[in-house]
C-alpha cells in the first residue's frame, strides 16, 4: 500500500533485498561504522583494528559496493572507499513505512476485537428493546 | 539495521476471538481493509482489493503458509508497485502469534524476509533448468521414437 510510495525513485531501479541482504552481517556493520564518518577510507584504514585479513576486509567491501551503499574511488595506486548514505536512509523510511500500516491495521484489529463485540451487544440490546415496546 | 518488524500488542478480547478476526477472511477483511475473494487455505493464494482510501486500484495477493488453531498464522505476499503489478523484489512473511493472557490476547506481529533474494531471480533459476530438462526429455522422445 503507502510502502511502495516511498522513496521510490530510487528503489525501483535497483531492490531493496540486496541492500538488506548486505547489511546482515556483523563485519559489514563494523566497515560501516568505521565509513560513517563520510570520509574516505583506505583498506589498511578498514583492516586496521580488525582480525580480519585485508582479502576479507575487501570481499565484505564489494559487497557493500554491489549495494551501492560504498562507493570506491582510485587514487594512484590505492582504492579509497567512501559511504553512500542514501541506500541505507531508503531502507530506513520503508521500514518505517511498514511499521507505521502495521501500527495502524494492529490498532483497527484492537478495536475490531475489543469495541466490536460491545456494539454489537449494544445493537442487539437496541433491538430487543425497540421489539419489547412493539 | 534488522530486516524484520515485530510488533506486540494486548487485546482485551480472548484468543477464540482475536484467532477468528484474523483468519475469517471475511473479519480479516474489514480491519486491514481489503476485500478478500475467499478463505485463507495453507499453501493457497488469496485474492483481493485493497479498500484503503486512495489505493483502490491495486490488487492484494498473498500465499498462506501455516494455520496452527489459535496458536500461528502466516502468509507471504509482495508489496505493491504503483501500476498495480507486484514488486518481486521484495517477498516477506508476515506472522501473527497469538498467546492468552490473564486480561485476553497478547498478538506478536512480525513481518521479515526483507532480505531475501529477489523471487523473480529465483524463479528464473529454476525455469531455466526446468527448461533444460524439458529439452532433455524431448531429446530422448526423438532418440527413442527415431531408433525403435
Amino acid at each position: 500500500m503507502s510502502r511502495r510510495s516511498l522513496s521510490r525513485a530510487f528503489t525501483q531501479r535497483r531492490g531493496r533485498a540486496p541492500v538488506f541482504a548486505a547489511l546482515g552481517d556483523e563485519t559489514r556493520l563494523s566497515l560501516l561504522t568505521k565509513l560513517g564518518d563520510r570520509q574516505p577510507h583506505s583498506i589498511s584504514q578498514l583492516t586496521h583494528g580488525s582480525r580480519l585479513t585485508r582479502q576479507a576486509i575487501t570481499k565484505h567491501l564489494r559487497v557493500l559496493q554491489r549495494a551501492r551503499i560504498v562507493r570506491g574511488s582510485r587514487t594512484g595506486r590505492e582504492s579509497r572507499f567512501i559511504l553512500d548514505p542514501r541506500p541505507i536512509d531508503d531502507l530506513r523510511h520503508y521500514l518505517d513505512s511498514v511499521s507505521a500500516q502495521w501500527d495502524e491495521a494492529l490498532a483497527r484489529l484492537k478495536s475490531f476485537v475489543e469495541v466490536e463485540p460491545l456494539r454489537r451487544r449494544e445493537c442487539a440490546a437496541a433491538d430487543g428493546s425497540q421489539r419489547a415496546k412493539s | 539495521m534488522p530486516a524484520r518488524i515485530e510488533k506486540k500488542i494486548a487485546l482485551n478480547a480472548p484468543v477464540s476471538r482475536v484467532w477468528r478476526a484474523i483468519t475469517d477472511y471475511k473479519e480479516f477483511g474489514e480491519w486491514f481493509r481489503v476485500a478478500l475473494e475467499g478463505p485463507f487455505v495453507p499453501g493457497q493464494l488469496v485474492r483481493g482489493k485493497v479498500l484503503y482510501s486512495g489505493y483502490e486500484h491495486l490488487a492484494w495477493e498473498a500465499i498462506v503458509q501455516k494455520v496452527e488453531p489459535e496458536r500461528l498464522f502466516s502468509f507471504t505476499w509482495h508489496p505493491m508497485k504503483d501500476d498495480n503489478s507486484v514488486d518481486m523484489e521484495n517477498e516477506t512473511l508476515v506472522e501473527f502469534h497469538l498467546k492468552p493472557t490473564s486480561t485476553g490476547t497478547l498478538l506478536t506481529l512480525t513481518e521479515s524476509g526483507f532480505d531475501k533474494l529477489p523471487a523473480d531471480r529465483r524463479d528464473f533459476a529454476f525455469r531455466k533448468n526446468e527448461s533444460g530438462w524439458t529439452v532433455q526429455i524431448e531429446n530422448i522422445n526423438n532418440h527413442v521414437t527415431q531408433k525403435p
